[in-house]
């Protein structure tokens, strides 16, 4: 198997990932599971970017996907954080209890 | 050739451990398997020769990333949720938009199955995978990037702190 045809395999592989994380943040209502299809995404993102990366032979792919996993990581820490900041107050993760700013 | 055999086995394994994340009515559940598909992903990486990105991967993501979920998982120790009585219109929306998508990029991929430019050499590919390969470019073209990632994670700690330890809302 070359690299040219393998790299299809990948970029279709990813693309599942992705609509599987798609369909986490639409169908589900716990908004940690949501976050966790957030980060289901970027992998599936991250994914593309090495499988072409080390097709083409060039390393700029796999340091975009470095910076990718550090704002992940910021992007975890913040939205955990707020979660728990309206779970104090509201008691429950359910996706459409948070509408603070209805109304 | 073991690749492609490997190739499928993780692959099957990566979609699997996501339908499973999704499907699990616990979010213990949800996160555990969504480690596995991140080890999956790792094997994927190496599949394709790029060991630092495999390695921060499991580091970063399968070590940090999900223990803090887990962890805030577990603080808050959550029920779980009951099921949704009635059938709801936004379940048969969001899977027609999920088909739509993966539509979508299928055509995409399909479409650029022949634009696809000649393909690096398997010397050439395990040779950018290295550490010192990736150093080289991140500490030299990409540097203040980095350093911006730096100031990032440290303002993301210092609002995550913050946000967590107030009573605001």
């Amino acid at each position: 198997m070359d690299l040219s045809h393998s790299l299809n395999w990948y970029l279709a592989l990813s693309a599942v990932l992705f609509v599987i994380g798609v369909l986490g943040v639409l169908l589900r209502r716990n908004v940690i599971v949501i976050l966790m299809s957030v980060e289901l995404m970027l992998n599936a993102v991250n994914l593309t970017l090495v499988s072409a990366s080390q097709a083409f032979g060039d390393v700029s792919g796999q340091i975009l996907v470095f910076f990718v996993m550090a704002v992940a990581a910021a992007e975890a820490a913040v939205g955990l954080a707020i979660v728990i900041a309206i779970f104090r107050n509201k008691l429950t993760v359910d996706i459409n209890e948070f509408n603070l700013f209805k109304n | 050739m073991i690749a492609p055999f490997l190739f499928f086995i993780l692959a099957i394994g990566a979609v699997a451990a996501a339908l499973g994340m999704i499907i699990a009515r616990n979010p213990v559940n949800s996160a555990l398997l969504l480690v596995l598909n991140l080890f999956c992903i790792a094997g994927l990486y190496l599949t394709l020769n790029a060991q630092f990105i495999a390695v921060i991967q499991v580091l970063v993501y399968a070590g940090a990333i999900m223990v803090l979920f887990l962890f805030v998982i577990m603080l808050l120790n959550l029920a779980e949720m009951p099921r949704p009585q009635q059938f709801r219109w936004s379940y048969a929306l969001a899977l027609v938009l999920g088909a739509l998508v993966l539509a979508q990029a299928v055509y995409v991929i399909a479409e650029g199955f022949n634009v696809i430019p000649a393909a690096a050499s398997p010397e050439q590919a395990a040779a950018t995978g290295t550490a010192k390969a990736i150093a080289m470019d991140l500490f030299t073209t990409y540097m203040l990037p980095f350093e911006m990632i730096g100031i990032l994670l440290l303002v993301a700690t210092i609002g995550a702190v913050m946000l967590a330890k107030r009573r605001f809302i």
